[in-house]
């Protein structure tokens, strides 16, 4: 059925006292972004709810493209109709028949906010039921937890009506946490941690490494995928290449086998905090977990995370690999993840780093290096571009090749 | 000119030869090399492969390209004796199949297997409770044809499907060559079918491509061995140009299937209806079969003979199979209906497809009138 309005409720926002018109407006700009090519479609941010209206635009897509939106509780498809009995009617019908199957009871609640309406509550529950009893054969009324509750609203504008509630995604929309930098390599865990953010309200944006020629264009294409992915959940994201073959080549000449990990990690740290500064982030995001491998310990932590005073955030440090593995099926990413391209984590990598590596000993190896010059070199060569929802490759392929098949 | 040999091949549809030609021209890279013109093919033949599976309602990783359907029926038959001969080496088949599967069964044969060729009826259609009386301990794979190349009759593949369920380690083999899109084959994940066999040429792509479905878990071994394309099982460079004009020829074939369906039967029971009607006419197709063939025999007349007289006329028609038309041998599958030898050397076959129209049916049908008066006095 295509339907013409959306009602959106509130999830914990609507408990925030002072900061509710910010959260409003910008779960606003977050439903506009997700729905970016339905430039038709009309976002009412109010008080206590929000109304979309659709115009033309395809209800289905739209409903879809609503669930992953972090700060929304749920939300309900709408007909919007003309206070005309004999259309409402109709559409009732159309409605409860769409949701029935045998055995299923319904109810009709209506409310009037014009009270000048010639027909009352009752008048309009009894005229619907009895027109959808008359229409839908073996259809119950039943008052009490019916399975289909056919909502009528009769307002000065027209009369609305609906009968099903999505479930939202929950959380803070995106963005009313302030901004934060997601270390995205593209392994399983850093999609899934930059989701675990969003979900808070964080407005994340992806930093990638990436290392020519040791490193692939279709690694690059896979971050991008996985940015492409987890944009689901905020519309678009900001996802900046930083070059880093110089830093890798400098790394692995002069430092030793055991410590290559945890200085590159250092290297990597920084430049995120520099960027982070650049583009007024409050937080660095990773997806370090703790376990057995080397870039896993806690001393390695305190190796890589002296480089910076910035709160560097870890969503999954405390989760099994299995829990992460099923976030990461959840929002999709985990097909992608897996995909075998080297990334600039495993390229170089020693046979043998330390997992307790010492502080003092990694300062001082690093201090062969010119860390100022080269941080300044791959900052000077950073790429930013805006990803949204469906910029896959995949995507693209399936657009460019669209023609020939 | 009216073609009506379209079992044979098919002509392949403009923007589908556009396509080859585009991509033969802009996108020839080898799709497994690790630079970006092999990217692009490798995509291209991904999204080929998405669309195939998509249509045939199927899996991505279930659809493996091949040259052509000789080499799918080959590969199904080869494939699975290898892989299971330490279990059994018992097949089935039925005595109507394409050469693709019997000459590989007779080559099997002659390693040690055992085959058994299971009858047909009078209207060329095998019974499932021959299957299940055939099957032995040692048997591992039944070969059946959805529908048969010569006289189109369509065989029970559902119920030899329910049959099969009792036995799970049975391969099932499906040659769907001239099925496709012309009769529903449901190859579902609750289907029991395993393996299956098209060709791309068969309807409007071109030569030289095919695919095989195997049905995930299935294993067959290679019968090609080299670089490892289609996941190891099926080396050779991708024909991704091919492929990529199959993929739009099956979408085309799709489109609009039912309405074609109904078009191509209309014509074929005219002709029926039309052919009926003459005493020397032995028809061999029914309207129970597929909906593109036609298989009659004029009594006393070679086949062969028709052909050419058709030809002369500018219809082009066929002896029962294009691949067995060359040698003088008559049909397998009308022997195997047990009709007489003297009839059967003058069966010729019409086969149809969707741009056929009921005026090329009417102009067949008037020169078949000449032919056959002519041919009445020769007698």
């Amino acid at each position: 059925m295509q339907y013409n309005e959306v009602m959106v409720r509130y999830g914990e926002l609507s408990i925030k006292g002072k900061n509710k018109k910010a959260f409003i407006s910008r779960l606003a700009q977050n439903v506009k972004a997700a729905l970016y090519d339905f430039p038709e479609v009309k976002v009412h941010g109010e008080r206590d709810r929000m109304h979309l209206e659709l115009k033309n635009a395809d209800s289905d897509e739209v409903l879809k493209r609503l669930e992953p939106i972090f700060g929304i509780q749920n939300y309900s498809p709408v007909m919007k109709l003309d206070r005309d009995m004999e259309q409402v009617k109709k559409v009732a019908i159309e409605m409860v028949r769409e949701q029935y199957a045998p055995g299923k009871t319904f109810k009709i609640a209506t409310r009037r906010a014009d009270h000048e309406f010639p027909l009352d509550t009752n008048d309009i529950n009894l005229m619907l039921g009895d027109e959808i009893i008359d229409h839908i054969e073996g259809i119950q009324v039943q008052m009490k937890k019916p399975d289909i509750t056919l909502r009528v609203e009769v307002r000065l504008n027209g009369i609305f009506l609906s009968s099903q509630t999505i479930q939202g995604a929950g959380g803070l929309p995106v963005g009313t946490s302030g901004r934060g930098m997601l270390m995205l390599s593209g392994g399983i865990d850093s999609p899934v941690a930059g989701y675990l953010a969003m979900k808070r309200g964080v407005e994340v944006e992806a930093v990638h490494f990436h290392s020519p020629p040791y490193t692939s264009p279709r690694a690059l294409q896979k971050a991008k995928d996985l940015t492409s992915k987890i944009a689901a959940f905020s519309g678009r994201l900001q996802f900046i290449e930083v070059p880093f073959t110089e830093i890798q080549e400098e790394i692995k000449k002069n430092v030793p086998e055991g410590y290559l990990m945890t200085v590159t990690r250092r290297f990597m740290m920084r430049i995120t905090d520099r960027i982070r500064e650049q583009r007024r982030g409050l937080a660095i995001f990773n997806g370090e977990s703790l376990g057995q491998v080397a870039s896993q310990t806690m001393h390695s932590m305190i190796a890589i995370n002296d480089v910076t005073n910035t709160p560097v955030l870890r969503p999954v440090v405390s989760m099994d690999k299995n829990e992460i593995i099923d976030i990461a099926k959840k929002i999709d990413t985990f097909e992608l993840s897996i995909q075998p391209f080297e990334d600039c984590c495993t390229i170089f990598a020693p046979p043998a780093p330390k997992t307790k590596p010492d502080l003092q000993k990694t300062r001082d190896f690093e201090a062969r290096l010119d860390v100022e010059g080269l941080i300044e070199r791959a900052m000077a060569g950073l790429v930013m571009s805006t990803i949204s929802v469906g910029d896959t490759l995949e995507e693209q392929q399936h657009e460019a090749f669209s023609d020939l098949l | 000119m009216i073609y009506f040999d379209n079992s044979a091949t098919t002509q392949v549809e403009d923007s589908v030869l556009e396509t080859f030609m585009k991509v033969s021209q802009k996108m020839n890279g080898n799709p497994s090399s690790l630079h970006k013109l092999g990217d692009v093919a490798d995509g291209l033949l991904q999204q080929s492969r998405k669309q195939i599976a998509s249509i045939i309602g199927v899996q991505e990783s279930e659809i493996y390209f091949t040259s052509s359907g000789t080499e799918g029926d080959n590969w199904a038959i080869k494939g699975t004796a290898i892989e299971k001969m330490r279990y059994g080496k018992h097949l089935i088949t039925t005595m109507i199949e394409h050469p693709a599967v019997k000459e590989s069964m007779a080559q099997l044969e002659q390693l040690g297997f055992e085959v058994t060729y299971l009858p047909v009826n009078e209207e060329g259609i095998i019974s499932a409770a021959d299957v299940k009386s055939a099957i032995r301990p040692d048997t591992i794979l039944v070969s059946i044809m959805a529908v048969n190349n010569e006289v189109g009759s369509v065989q029970p593949i559902e119920e030899v499907g329910e049959v099969l369920r009792e036995y799970p380690s049975i391969h099932f083999h499906v040659d769907a060559v001239q099925a496709i899109g012309k009769v529903p084959l449901d190859l579902s994940s609750s289907s029991r079918i395993d393996l299956a066999t098209f060709s791309g040429h068969k309807f409007h792509g071109l030569k030289g491509t095919g695919f095989l479905y195997i049905k995930r878990g299935r294993i067959i071994a290679p019968l090609l061995n080299g670089g490892g394309q289609e996941k190891g099982r099926r080396s050779g460079t991708e024909n991704v140009a091919g492929i990529a004009a199959m993929a739009r020829a099956l979408r085309l074939l799709f489109d609009q299937k039912e309405q074609k369906i109904a078009a191509q039967k209309q014509i074929r029971d005219y002709m029926i209806d039309e052919l009926e009607k003459y005493s020397k006419v032995q028809l061999f197709s029914t309207k129970n079969g597929a909906p593109h063939i036609v298989c009659f025999a004029l009594t006393g007349i070679r086949g062969e003979v028709s052909v050419h007289a058709f030809e002369k006329e500018e219809i082009f028609i066929s002896t029962t199979s294009a691949c067995s038309s060359r040698n003088k041998t008559s049909s397998s599958t009308l022997a195997a209906m047990n009709v007489p030898n003297k009839i059967a050397t003058g069966a010729v076959r019409v086969s149809l497809t969707d741009t056929n129209t009921k005026e090329e049916a009417q102009q067949f049908l008037r020169s078949f009138e000449k032919l056959y008066e002519n041919f009445k006095n020769i007698k």
